[in-house]
């Protein structure tokens, strides 16, 4: 396990992220150029930084954790986290950067004028937050206890405690360029090694992904569980293990079949057969919905499209991301494919959401370029960890001083980041059983039934009241809200209520739609009296306006 | 059974009758009399407010607060009306001139916890024998935006009634809503006259004509370089002149500030060093129109007047949160702070004598001035400066304020 080039490669990775933070401005920007310094960020750049800040440990790590799993049906989950971006472009991105806001709240109070839902839209985003800031921790938990062989609240504490300090600081003020960085230390992370990986599938005479008489273990492995799971073995037994137990596997002996996961070829290849069960279709409809239409809710993204110029910037950004994110997503999925050819004993420890950070060593052998690769993957697994927490960070301690703790002073603003950094921190020591991208997938369901159905309805439709909003955003919202926190502390449930509640989206987003037209039609007086003035503002071309 | 239903229906048609006749009776009464009693109240309560509330608009001071006491006292029908602004007593009419003390410390009190509250014998004691007041009600005055002004006391003989408790408190909401006004008459004031400040300080005659011989003085020695400081001077004026819009980008102010920057150091050569730190994020945040010119104005002026050598002026805007952070620095002679301050009151009085520097006040003042009222009191400029060692002046900008948008 202790490869010593991971730590280094951790700290340097740190380091460059604070130094970059706090220096960055200055090493810029220091020049009597005025052409130079008052030109607005690039669409290309401003993406890149929205890629970086986007791509969290949830995309670096749990994508192709998930892929080994389950196989094809959670496809959607990288699909619908590039797609998300097609939604907003269409909907969202330009009128939003003519409205002149800056956060959710804002756009609440610009287009409904109203205090209240202000405070309740306040609310919504930092419980997003948090809930996007769970995973993180959780994924640099993992990362340093695979890698480095620390225990799991090490990674989470650290990286808590970095990014806190950092945003407390004054660094990571969203800094374009550091993230857009970011985004590029991500992207070669994943992509070297799977190049390497690629070549060296392509040397072992490419072995499939799925033989036909099941996997084998390619070297002679001991396997420690993590989790208790039922395991068939080659001759038809079956054996309960539980987590601590050790089981030794020689070389070319057969994988064990492991209950809960996707086992055989036609399991692993194919989408679940929905003919028998609607759960499965109903669960990937959810997921669908969720992610689509989620992104355009989480916080940290949408106060980056401030920094574009004007809505047409906005758009072509939006256009820049969705081609960026989509190539980064390919890369995930190449590592879940092979992690079943080379790590298949993380099916049976369940910590399938370190076949990232593992798999260069284990297909490559622990040579030094294994080792170089598995650091680098881990530099970028950092990266992601990093950037996205501070994104994260900053706007939920922004919202949490103005709004919360009244007009923000910069004491404010540091007390506001050390309550919005101790309360994920402390979620993320308890929760390490769940799927880091499943976690994830609840934050977007949140996002995508409270503050979708407002973004959209208050762009696109006049008749919005703020009635209307609040009861949406209260009984869609908060449905999703119920059902992540039974699913993250609540009893273990089966059956309908169990994907009911698991994959929320699909029936809390109709619903928080429907709420927001009904009860804005009962309640058409109180309608804003200068709707028509902003929705010209929203919806007129930039050109118009000066 | 049918007896009974029809008894019921009988019983229900004979009350609704009843109170139908009721109904009637009552709208034609309500009809009949031009005063009746209802009426003469009505006209007495308002005629007395309206009496009470022309003091009351020329804001909280003890000349007003006196006339108003009187009219307040009658409507209220308590023995003593009291009123305070945030620290003192300002008036006093009828009963309770001996408890004055104890009235101010429990309107700070009221002020400070923004309730109203009610003082019984126990916290009104004195030594006079004859002393007949028994009790008091205090309730917050508030003005505009919810702020608490000052607090109105009634005096009473007794202990206090609920309707004399009642009757305090709606008519400290009225007062209130009386000064809120007043407030906002001055303000509107405020406005006016800043307005017609910033038409003054948009663009000051002596930079037109310092910037008219500058480019003189390329005519026959570099034709190139004046054609192209003519059209720079150009759009400056276009831009300083514009007629639309109260709010611009950061943007477009710096864009207007490289020009005047262009022409200035075409004036100066080698002695004006500019340093620039922005942050691209910040860019499209909107503020006020020609809020930042007049402070490079401002720190060119001070940075190389009466100083030998070069003289350096840094502008930096860096992102911070939902806020923008702006300073414009000068390495300058610098002032001293008082003089700043002194020249800034005086202005903001009324004429503003030109003395040594006077754009140097105006520019700043106005600035200042037009932040607080768009973004309010909390985004005013700081300057930091002493003699000999500079000025620094710094804005917070918020990236969105309700109202505030680029081109409108």
């Amino acid at each position: 396990m202790g490869n010593d080039l991971v730590v280094p490669a951790i700290v340097a990775v740190t380091l460059v992220t604070v130094a970059i933070g706090f220096y960055g401005l200055r090493l810029a920007r220091t020049t009597s150029d005025f052409l130079v310094a008052s030109r607005v960020v690039s669409p290309t750049w401003n993406a890149a930084a929205i890629g970086g800040e986007y791509l969290s440990a949830a995309s670096f790590l749990g994508v192709a954790g998930l892929i080994l799993k389950y196989g094809v049906d959670v496809l959607w989950y990288p699909v619908g986290f590039a797609a998300g971006y097609l939604a907003l472009l269409l909907f969202v991105a330009a009128p939003l950067r003519r409205s002149g806001a800056f956060t959710l709240p804002d756009f609440c109070e610009l287009r409904l004028g109203s205090r209240r839902l202000r405070t309740l839209a306040t609310v919504f985003v930092i419980f997003i937050g948090w809930l996007y800031l769970v995973p993180q921790l959780q994924g640099a938990g993992l990362t340093l206890a695979t890698l480095a062989g620390s225990p799991y609240p090490v990674g989470a504490l650290v990286v808590a405690a970095v990014v806190t300090a950092n945003v407390a600081l004054g660094g990571m003020r969203a800094v374009t360029f550091v993230q857009a960085f970011q985004y590029w230390l991500k992207l070669t992370a994943l992509a070297v090694p799977a190049i390497f990986l690629a070549l060296q599938w392509q040397s072992d005479g490419r072995p499939a992904v799925t033989p036909p008489d099941g996997a084998t273990f390619r070297t002679a492995t001991t396997v420690v569980v993590e989790q208790q799971a039922v395991l068939t073995l080659a001759d038809g037994q079956t054996l309960e293990v539980r987590p601590g137990d050790e089981l030794s596997f020689a070389e070319g002996e057969p994988v064990p079949e492991v209950s809960g996961v996707a086992n055989g070829a036609t399991d692993w290849l194919l989408p679940s057969d929905a003919g028998s069960d609607d759960r499965g279709l109903f669960g990937t409809y959810s997921l669908i919905l969720a992610t689509f239409l989620g992104t355009m809710g989480l916080p940290h993204v949408l106060v980056r499209f401030y920094t574009n110029p004007d809505g047409a910037a906005a758009r072509r950004t939006t256009l820049v991301v969705l081609a960026l994110v989509g190539v980064f997503y390919l890369l995930p999925t190449i590592y879940g494919v092979l992690g079943r050819i080379y790590t298949p004993q993380l099916l049976i420890t369940g910590q399938t959401d370190a076949v990232v950070v593992l798999l260069p060593e284990a297909a490559l052998g622990a040579g030094t370029t294994g080792r170089l690769l598995a650091a680098l993957v881990a530099a970028g697994a950092f990266a992601a960890f990093l950037s996205t927490s501070s994104g994260l960070l900053t706007s939920v301690a922004g919202v949490i001083s103005t709004d919360v703790l009244g007009r923000g002073s910069v004491r404010g603003f540091r007390l506001a980041t050390v309550i919005a950094g101790v309360v994920p921190t402390v979620l993320a020591l308890n929760v390490s059983g769940l799927d880091v991208s499943q976690v994830v997938g609840l934050a977007f369901a949140v996002a995508a039934s409270s503050f979708c159905p407002l973004l959209v309805l208050g762009i696109w439709w006049r008749g919005l009241t703020d009635a209307g909003a609040a009861a949406g955003i209260l009984v869609g919202g908060g449905a999703a809200v119920t059902s992540v926190l039974i699913t993250v502390l609540g009893p273990a449930m089966t059956g309908w209520p169990a994907t009911l509640i698991a994959q929320p989206a699909a029936w809390t987003v109709p619903l928080a739609f429907t709420v927001m037209i009904a009860v804005s039609l009962a309640t058409r007086r109180r309608a804003p009296a200068d709707i028509g003035r902003t929705m010209l503002r929203l919806h007129a071309p930039d050109a118009l306006r000066s | 059974m049918g007896g009974n239903i029809s008894a019921v229906i009988g019983v229900f048609s004979l009350v609704s009758v009843l109170a139908g006749a009721l109904f009637a009776v009552g709208r034609l009464r309500g009809r009949r009399g031009i005063a009746t009693p209802g009426q003469r109240a009505t006209y007495e309560v308002l005629h007395t407010a309206g009496l009470a509330a022309e003091p009351l608009r020329a804001g909280l001071n003890p000349a007003g607060a006196a006339k108003a006491a009187r009219h307040l006292r009658t409507l209220v029908g308590a023995e003593g009306l009291a009123l305070t602004d945030t620290d003192d007593l300002l008036a006093l009419d009828g009963r309770g001139a001996h408890h004055r003390d104890q009235l101010r410390t429990a309107a700070r009190r009221v002020i400070a916890s923004e309730r109203s509250t009610v003082l019984g014998e126990a916290e009104l004691t004195c030594d006079r024998i004859d002393c007949p007041v028994r009790g008091a009600v205090v309730a917050p005055l508030g003005g505009a935006s919810g702020r608490i002004t000052g607090a109105l006391v009634a005096v009473t003989d007794g202990a206090p009634a609920p309707g004399l408790v009642q009757a305090t408190l709606e008519t400290a909401h009225w007062a209130g809503s009386q000064l809120a006004l007043a407030e906002l008459d001055s303000s509107r004031e405020r406005l006016a006259r800043a307005e017609v400040r910033a038409l003054r300080a948009q663009i000051s005659p002596h930079f037109i004509y310092n910037a008219l011989t500058a480019i003189g003085s390329f005519v026959r020695t570099d034709p190139e370089r004046a054609r192209e400081l003519i059209l720079e001077f150009a759009e400056f004026t276009r831009y300083s002149f514009r007629a639309h819009g109260e709010f611009t980008t950061l943007a477009e102010e710096l864009r207007s500030i490289d020009r005047y920057l262009t022409i200035e150091r075409a004036r100066f050569g080698d002695r004006l060093q500019v340093r620039l730190q922005i942050a691209p994020e910040v860019l499209p945040v909107t503020l006020p129109f020609l809020c930042l010119q007049p402070l490079v104005e401002n720190a060119v002026r001070h940075g190389l007047s009466r100083k030998p050598g070069t003289g350096m002026v840094s502008i930096e805007a860096r992102d911070a949160g939902a806020e923008c952070h702006i300073t414009v620095e000068d390495d300058g002679v610098g002032m001293d702070p008082a003089t700043l301050t002194a020249g800034i009151a005086e202005l903001a009085g009324s004429t503003g004598d030109p003395g040594d520097d006077p754009g140097q006040h105006v520019g700043l003042s106005n600035v200042d001035e037009r932040l607080r009222s768009v973004f309010g009191d909390g985004f005013g400029l700081v300057v930091e400066t002493g003699v000999g060692s500079g000025t620094k002046v710094s804005m917070r900008v918020p990236k969105f304020h309700p109202g505030v948008r680029a081109g409108s």
